[in-house]
This record gives structure tokens, sequence and C-alpha cells, in this order.
């Protein structure tokens, strides 16, 4: 229990700062995702063959191959991707990406592949007649959908999101192997320094179930409140 | 994009793959049982036992896999008491920490899976087979695991492809699976983008066999209720 206090002595509080960062680094992919999602959710719907072909083709590849690849792809490729993207614009120094950067953008890349196939669940499970109905009314298309559409699907989409939540949390612990100081990190380092893997391994554990837990607890309550008018 | 590259590092990254579905082959058969035998406890009526299970499915679903792969290969190797045992032998490899590691992560997700499954069976069948005289043993073993079975197919099909793309993992702890061959190449080269491509074409292609399987599989035992 030593080990846990905060201050010089115990490793208490870069554990409590390196899970503000798990949920920092987690909310940030997320919103990364929505952004994706809401990108590749009309490509994956229109009936222009090309635009589903591209559609189809980032969640399929995407929910493919494993979370580790994409991270790594972009935390080794991404510096050189963006150094010759500027050798182009004529800086030539050198670019060193953010590991927060990188790592919330590889695992919303992620979420946002299993978002989108949520999205599209949604939208698609949405009554024709609301469609219908709106167009009915003289509502312009792009008010249909962030007024009509948008509202009910979600709703319908919440529980599925929250799988999503779950699995994108999960999934930063990955952001370790990229040095970005997360729970899994500073367990790794504290590990490695007091020579008791076993402790700290099973305090991050704790520390995952929390987060899940309370996770859970929270898109509960949200599920209630979306839920208000059915 | 460096074409030569990609083909002349190809065969590393097939010796990388006979690993990968080495790893997953035993990892899924082993959590297949765990799976079974943990979804068997959780219909159990018995609180108790009921609560036992759901804990360990609870644990295993809510932390990483990160987590517990490091948990088992650097924490148990921490335990005076299981260093001295004959189970050092196993634990001390990586390889073995990681079908261990892999087995109760997909063991606790088959079980949740199973669960459901066993919980949707229909009342009737039971009462069918009961009015047939049929012993509540048999009936479990020749009725609702073939039914569980089926119905999980779908789902199950689904947690292959997580646990394949789950074995990626193993190659933090040095085992040179697929993933751990295009690490090896991205060092070797300062190529990232030929390695990593490399490799993700032949998870996309694994995933794709995977997902054709389990579709042929659907179609010819697939059950209609």
């Amino acid at each position: 229990m030593e080990l846990l206090s905060f201050g010089d002595t115990g490793w208490g509080d870069e554990l409590f700062f390196a899970t503000l960062m798990t949920i920092a680094v987690s909310i940030a992919a997320m919103a990364i995702g929505f952004v994706f999602a809401l990108i590749f959710t009309p490509l994956k719907l229109s009936k222009n063959k090309t635009l589903n072909l591209i559609g189809n083709c980032y969640t399929t590849i995407i929910r493919g191959v494993p979370e580790l690849l994409v991270i790594y792809l972009l935390f080794f490729g991404g510096t050189g991707a963006v150094m010759y993207v500027a050798s182009i614009f004529g800086y030539d120094g050198y670019i060193e990406i953010n590991a927060f950067v990188t790592g919330a953008l590889a695992i919303g890349i992620i979420s946002g592949a299993y978002s989108t196939e949520v999205f599209r669940g949604a939208i698609l499970s949405i009554d024709k007649g609301q469609f219908e109905a709106s167009q009915v009314l003289g509502i312009k298309k792009s008010i249909q959908f962030y007024k009509v559409i948008l509202p009910q699907m979600l709703r319908l989409s919440i529980p599925n999101l929250s799988n999503v939540w779950q699995i994108t949390l999960k999934d930063t612990s990955l952001i370790s192997v990229t040095g970005l100081v997360e729970i899994m990190r500073q367990s790794y380092i504290a590990a490695g320094s007091t020579r008791d893997p076993l402790f700290f391994y099973s305090v991050a554990a704790v520390l995952y179930l929390v987060l899940t837990f309370l996770s859970m607890k929270i898109i509960n309550k949200l599920e209630v409140r979306f839920n208000k008018g059915y | 994009m460096d074409i030569n590259l990609m083909i002349s590092v190809f065969p590393s990254l097939l010796n990388g793959t006979v690993i990968t579905l080495k790893l997953l082959i035993s990892s899924m058969f082993f959590g297949l049982l765990i799976g079974l035998f943990f979804a068997i406890l959780r219909i159990n009526n018995n609180s108790l036992i009921n609560k036992f299970a759901y804990g360990y499915s609870y644990f295993f679903r809510g932390t990483p896999l990160l987590v517990q792969l490091y948990l088992i290969y650097y924490g148990l190797a921490n335990i005076e008491f299981l260093r001295n045992s004959f189970l050092w032998v196993v634990i001390r490899e990586p390889y073995w920490c990681a079908i261990i590691a892999f087995s109760l992560n997909t063991g606790a997700y088959t079980s949740e899976i199973l669960r459901s499954a066993f919980q949707t069976i229909k009342e009737g069948y039971i009462e069918a087979a009961q009015s047939l005289g049929i012993s509540k043993k048999i009936t479990f073993y020749k009725i609702q695991i073939p039914i569980a079975i089926k119905q999980s197919l779908p789902a199950y099909g689904n947690e292959i492809i997580l646990m394949l793309k789950g074995t990626s993992l193993a190659s933090v702890i040095t085992i040179m699976d697929l993933m751990g061959e295009a690490r090896k190449v991205n060092v070797l080269t300062f190529k990232p983008f030929e390695a990593f491509i490399t490799a993700g074409i032949i998870y996309l292609f694994l995933t794709f066999i995977i997902h054709n399987i389990v579709k042929y599989l659907e179609k010819k035992y697939g059950f209609q209720t």
C-alpha cells in the first residue's frame, strides 16, 4: 500500500494522472471517431457505387487488421508522412508529432470504423415513415437530417455506442507502446523500477475495471434520459 | 512505396503468420472449453457459483488484453511459490503465457456468447424432451449444447476475428508472430509503410478466410427457429 501513496515516495499521484490521461485519450479518440463516422456513414448508405466502396473499404480494412498495426503505422509512418507533405511546401526541418495526437488519431480511426457501423444500423432501423413525413412537411434535406434523423439515430445507437466506448477505452492501453504515459505505460514504469510487476499490473487492471464500471453507470443514465419520450 | 521490399519480406512474414495461426488455434481451442465451462456455471441456479462465473467474465471483459498479458507474463513470474513449482516450465515461456492470456480472455467472451445462446433456447424444446422421457443429462448434452452452439455461430465468428487481432499483442512479449516480424522489418529497414501494410494485407486475408468459413458453417448448420 505504501507504494500507492501520493508524493515523491509512492506511485499514487503518477497513476492518478495516468488515469486522467487514459480518460483524455479515450474521449479525444471517441470524438475523432465520431467525425470519421459522420463522414463515412453517409458514404456507406449512399447509392453511388464508388462512394459506397470507399465507405466499405474503410470499415472492412480497419476492422480486419489489428489495432496495434494501425498504431504502429501512424507512430512510425506518421512523422515521415507529415515531413514529406511539409517538404512539398518547402519546409525541411524535423517535425515530431506528439504521442497524444498520434495515439488519439490511431484509436480514433479504429473507433470511427465501429461507430460508422453503429450509426449505419441505427439509421437503417429508423422508420421510413419518418423520412416521408418530413418530406411531406416540406422540410429541407439538410434540416431533415439534423432535426429529425440525427436525434432518433443517437437514441437508437446509445446501447451500441457504449460497446464502442468500452472497446476504445481498452484499446488506449495499446498506445503505451508509443510511450504516451497512460495507465499501462505508468504501471510498466512503476513495475520496472520497483520490481513488483504483479502489484502494479493488478492496480492497472483495477483502474481499468473502475473506469469501465463508472462509464457503464453513466451510459445507463444517458440511456434513460434519451428514452424519456418512449 | 517499395514493392520489391514488400515482396522480399513476404516469406519472413509468412513464417510469422504460422506462429500467429498456432497462437490463434490453440487459444481458441482452450478458450472454447473455458467458455463452455463458465457458461454452464452462469446458468447454474446456485447464486454463489453464478457470481463467481460472472466475476470471471467481468474481469476479463473489463480490462484490456494487454494488462492480462502483462499480468501473466511479468506478474506470475514474481510469485516465489509459482517459480519453484513445476508450473514454472510453462510460465517462463512467453509463448505459453500468451496462450494462457488469450485463452482466458476469449473464454470470458465465449462464456457470455454461449450463456445468451443457452438462455434463448425455447422452453418448448426442453419440455418436449422431458415429455419424451429423455433424462436431464442427455437433454443437456444432446439438445441444449448443439442448439446453443448453432445459435452462437455468428457471434463466435466475430470473436475469432477479434482474437486474431488480439494475437498481435504477442509481439510485445517478444514472440515473433506476424506483427513481431513486421516490427523487425520496420526496425531493420526504417520503412514502416511497407512493413506494416504487407502485414496488414496478410491479416486482412486471414480475416477474410475466417469470415467466409464461418459464413459457410452458418449456412450449413444454420439454425432456423
